[in-house]
Formats: structure tokens, sequence, C-alpha cells
């Protein structure tokens, strides 16, 4: 069924023909997609799209390379704050300025990566939180990041892509999302292409037992480095794409239940799966926007709301939201450790062999 | 100047030193480091306030009832959560604890919302002595005292009652303890108690100085981490000596050098001492299992 014949159908992006067919479609729905939908729901593919990009570089580090991040906030407000900031003070255009934020935010995913060398497990998750605590409060606290208050997205031009100024703006989530989509498009393409080349085999290598990778031959130092900057890459892009599609970003919503939030849409799509965490990012995110509206759902959203006024407090309603993540995290662990992944991996195995 | 900062320091510090005491606790039972510490500590004290305020009880009553229900809110997430881990690696301990704090957060805002109270502490931050040079508040002492003989209590737990001996022996192999009669699973949930005993104690002596809101301890478990990891997280002396260099460290360094980055002070500590000597500033020796 599956059997590969020799290497190089191994390494192979796409590796059969369905593959490639259902690749077409689905860059062809992707181009046809904003003219059939209303505007609402653009935003929420444009917002899907940019957590699917952070849910793919976090899964590189994650669940390729097996080394875990509780600072991935830090991230993406550097890749925010960076990208608008040089915007609006160095004046560069917004591709330049993004790819500038990605690159800043990967400088630092290679420092946090140095610490990594030497940790393991708990260690590595407490370095990591406090690198995404730190970042945050840092930015909080210098007035060249607005302080408290945050900063404000400038308007994007098209001509602004590539040059500064320009007259013709994009401003509708529509014209958001051409340019939301294409990035998000290849990036989630690099990194599946990305883990079937050496450096992806490497990753995996240390993920199940980085002493046995280096005896093999695989220079951890370079490689886990490596991962925690491609990582970091991701998320910056991701952060950068993030500021313009709210058009405002302050400090206090990069926290560490952000962070959280980003590791629960790695492991709700599967561990080690770039397939995975692009089902991952785009539930979540559809999950998140609903429970913001959890009032208005019929039937459960009154239930809710006449409980919360009869015992909890009618301010802090949009609270549930973290609780439906806390428990959505604990039962993905204990019951489907491989996450949406491993539910379409046994569904497909099931009807393969059926009725057997 | 000085001097002050100093007293302050180990306010803070000895507030450190307990959170890092509850952790290293239980790093040393389970292996895992617990995120939800903090806002097991919060909810406690959620639960003190509560039953200051609305049902009207002395603070004594509410005090130990707080700490009660920390008690069974620990032994829950061992027993309901953790146990049922069913070949448990240390990322999906790690997860759950996540997931268990994200539960607390969310349900303490959705509880007490976003304002921020004040819990109407005995002792006041305002009554003060003077020392010349600085001043040293009753809750200063409060704190500082409460601390110490905590510390106290818990020396004597683990060094001459049944359950510390067999809460050690747990700690040092399940599997020898086990053959020894000794019944590990329970004993993981007396630990998972006492630690968030602990941290509750924690929490309820940071409301008077903070203000009580769901984000109280998100900061102070960072602070608690910082402490376990400098007294090399398998170490309670070094634990708790940890807290208190940390805290005057970081307010030292928050006094002559910049306020405005004196919440990193933790996370550089964190990384220079993860990096120049993992097994921590009192640990004879680091040991990593393959």
């Amino acid at each position: 069924m599956d059997m590969k014949r020799d290497y190089y159908e191994d390494i192979q992006l796409l590796d059969s023909k369905v593959l490639w067919f259902w690749f077409l479609i689905l860059i062809a729905s992707l181009i046809i997609l904003p003219f059939l939908i209303p505007n609402y729901y653009i935003y929420m593919v444009n917002y899907m799209a940019v957590n699917v990009i952070v849910t793919v570089g976090l899964n590189i580090l994650v669940g390729y390379t097996g080394q875990i991040s509780l600072g991935h906030a830090g991230f993406f407000a550097i890749g925010a704050f960076i990208t608008v900031l040089s915007m609006t003070n160095l004046h560069l255009p917004f591709l330049l300025a993004l790819l500038l934020a990605a690159f800043v935010a990967a400088f630092f995913g290679f420092i946090l990566g140095l610490p990594a060398l030497r940790l393991k497990g708990p260690y590595l998750a407490i370095a990591t939180l406090g690198f995404g605590l730190a970042i945050t409060q840092v930015i909080g606290r210098w007035q060249i990041f607005g302080g408290r208050m945050g900063l404000e997205a400038p308007g994007l031009t098209l001509q602004g892509l590539f040059f500064s100024g320009g007259s013709y703006t994009l401003e509708s989530d529509r014209q958001l999302y051409f340019l939301i989509i294409p990035i998000a498009f290849v990036l989630t393409t690099a990194a599946r292409n990305l883990m079937k080349t050496r450096v992806g085999r490497a990753f995996i290598a240390i993920r199940d037992s980085d002493i046995a990778a280096e005896t093999m031959g695989v220079n951890t130092v370079y490689y886990k480095t490596l991962a925690f900057a491609i990582s970091a890459f991701y998320t910056g892009i991701a952060g950068g794409l993030y500021a313009f599609l709210i058009g405002f970003i302050n400090p206090s919503s990069f926290s560490f239940i952000l962070s959280i939030y980003f590791l629960t849409f790695v492991i709700v799509g599967g561990l080690g799966s770039i397939f995975g965490s692009i089902m991952g990012g785009i539930t979540m995110t559809w999950l998140i926007l609903k429970l913001d509206k959890v009032q208005e759902l019929p039937y459960l959203g009154d239930i809710l709301s006449a409980f919360s006024e009869r015992w909890m407090s009618v301010t802090g309603f949009p609270n549930i939201s973290s609780i439906i993540f806390g428990l959505i995290i604990i039962l993905i662990v204990l019951f489907e450790p491989l996450g949406l992944y491993g539910f379409w991996i046994r569904t497909k195995i099931y009807w393969k062999t059926w009725p057997f | 100047m000085f001097l002050q900062l100093l007293i302050s320091g180990l306010s803070f510090g000895s507030l450190y030193a307990l959170i890092a005491l509850a952790m290293v606790i239980i790093y040393k039972t389970s292996e895992v480091p617990n995120f939800s510490q903090g806002e097991m500590a919060m909810i406690s004290t959620f639960v003190a306030y509560t039953l200051l305020g609305a049902s009207g009880q002395s603070f004594t009553i509410s005090f130990i009832g707080a700490l009660i229900f920390a008690a069974i809110l620990g032994v829950f997430l061992e027993f309901v959560f953790l146990r049922r881990a069913k070949d448990p690696n240390i990322l999906s301990l790690i997860l759950i604890t996540l997931g268990f704090e994200m539960i607390l957060y969310g349900f303490a805002g959705w509880k007490w919302g976003a304002d921020q109270r004040d819990l109407p502490f005995p002792v006041s931050d305002f009554d003060i002595i003077n020392l010349g040079p600085a001043v040293l508040s009753y809750l200063n002492i409060a704190t500082l005292l409460i601390t110490l003989i905590l510390m106290f209590i818990l020396f004597v737990f683990f060094k001459y009652s049944k359950v510390g001996i067999a809460m050690k022996a747990t700690q040092q192999n399940a599997m020898a303890a086990r053959i020894n009669g000794i019944r590990t699973n329970r004993i993981l949930s007396i630990t998972w108690a006492l630690s968030s005993l602990i941290g509750a104690v924690a929490g309820i002596l940071l409301a008077p100085i903070a203000t009580l809101d769901p984000n109280l301890m998100l900061d102070p478990l960072l602070k608690g981490f910082a402490s376990a990891v400098l007294g090399g997280m398998t170490s309670l002396v070094g634990a708790a000596l940890g807290g208190y260099i940390l805290g005057i460290i970081e307010n030292l360094f928050g006094g002559y050098v910049s306020i405005e980055f004196k919440s990193v002070v933790a996370f550089m500590i964190i990384v220079l001492v993860l990096c120049f000597k993992p097994s921590g500033l009192f640990a004879r020796h680091y040991v990593r299992r393959v």
C-alpha cells in the first residue's frame, strides 16, 4: 500500500499522485475561497492561518525535536512589536520589516537554545517559561514599545509591501487574506519539506534519544539551537502578521496563557505532524472564536449565563474558555496522546482494512 | 537604603522560599515541575477571602479552612488527573499540570472576576518599627516568623515523623519503598496535599502585599521556580536558601540598578544557574537518567 521502494521516493514532498491531486485542489480552493464566504469568516480564516504558522513552528520544536517551550508568546510578541516598530520608526517596507522581525525572533530563539543544550524536560520548561514572562515584562515597561498602552499597526499599502509609502491600501480582511494565506502556505510547505531532509531527520533523531543521535554523528549543539531558531522564526512571522490582523497590540495580550494556548494547538493537532498542526491550528482557532461568544450559543449559552449569574460573576464569564482549554489539554494527554492526527490515522487504517 | 532593601528582600524571599519548597517536595517525589502550584495557591487564597468576607468567619478559621481546601485540591490533582496518565513521560505530566493551571485560572476569573481585592489581614503593613535607617513592618515580621516556623515544622516532619520518612523513602526509590510495605500511592497523595498547603500559606501571606486577583501568583510562580533551580530542584534546604537569595538579589537589583528590569532578574538567574551549574548552588552532584 504505502511501501517505499527507494530513498528518493521517501523524500518526495508529496509521495503519491493522490496527494498531488488533493494538494492542487487545496491551492485552487484557497484562491477562490475569499470570494465565496462573508467578511467575518475571512477574518476567521486569516486568524486560523496565523495560528497554523505558530503551530507548525512550535511543532518543529516540541513535536519533532522534543524540546518543550512555554515561552512562545515571547517570540510572538517580538515578531509583532519589531514588525510594527521597524515600519513606523525605520520606515521599512512591510515584507522587509516582517523578515527583520522574524530574524530577531530567531536570534532570541538561538539564544534561548543555548541553555537548552544542557537542559532536559522540566528544566527547559522552566527556562522557557521565564523567557516568555521576561519578554512581556520588558515590553510592558519599556517606553519605546508603547508601555502598557501598546502600539497601533500602521496602515498597510500594496507598494508598501516592497517599498516604503504607496497609496493603494490593504485594509479589508479580504485583501489581508491574499497576504497572509500565501505566507502561511509557503511556510507550511517549507516545514513539510524541511522534515524530509537531513535537518528534519536530525531533529527526529534528537527527539528519540539525543545521546544516541550524538553517537551516530548528529551535531546536537547545532541542530538543537537550529530547531529553536527555526521555531522562533515561524512564530515571529506569525506575530508580525497578527499585529496587522488585529490592528493593535499591547503587552498584556502576549501572556503566559497565550504560550499555553499555542502548546494546546500542537497537542490537539498531534505531536510530530505538519498535517496535524494544520488541523490543530484550525480547530482550536475556531473554538477560541466560538468561545469568545459563548453566550450566543443556542441553549447552552442561556444555561451557562443563568448559572454564571446565580453562582459566578458576570464579568468573568469569558474565562470559561480557559477552563475548556485546560480540560482539552488534560483529556487529550490522557486519552488521545497523538491528537487529531492520531485519530485521523486510526480512522484511515480502519477504513482501509474494513471489514476486517 | 541598603538595610531597607535587605529587609524587604528577606520578606519577599521567604515567600519565594515557601513556593520553592512546595515545588521541590513535588519534584522530588513525582519528577514533575508543578506549573499549577501558583494557581492552586491563588485559589486557596480566594477561598480564605470568601470565608472571611461572605461567611464572616474569623481569620484563624478562614486560614485553616483555606489550608484544608488546598490540601484537598492537591490530592484531587494527583488522584484524578496525574494518576490516570497511562505511560507518563515528562511532557505529558507537565501538560497535565498546565491544563490544571488553566482550569483553575479560568475558574477563579469566572467566580471572582478580574477585580482587584484586598484580603483583610490581621497584621498590617503600615504598623512599623523604626530601626534607624530602615523600617520593619509588622507584616514583615509575621511573614518571616511564619515562614521560619513552617520550615522548622517541615524539618522535624521529614526527620522524625513516620510519614515524613516514608516520603523520603518514596522519593529515593519508589520500588524499594513499596517492597518495604509503604503504600507509595497514598504517600504520593499526601505529598501533593503537603505541597499545596505550603503554597497556600505563601499565597495568603502574599495577598496583603500584592492585590488579590487571578494573576496573583503568575509572577511569584516564576520566582519560586528560580529559587528552586538556584537550590538545585532536589534539595529542601537549597530551595529555602535559594528563595532568600533570590529575594535579596532581586530587591538590590531593583533598588540600585533598574526597577524596570527587576522581574527579568529571576529569568536571568534561572538561565545562568542552568548554564553554569545545573545542579544548583547547594546540591552536591547532578545526575541525569538516560
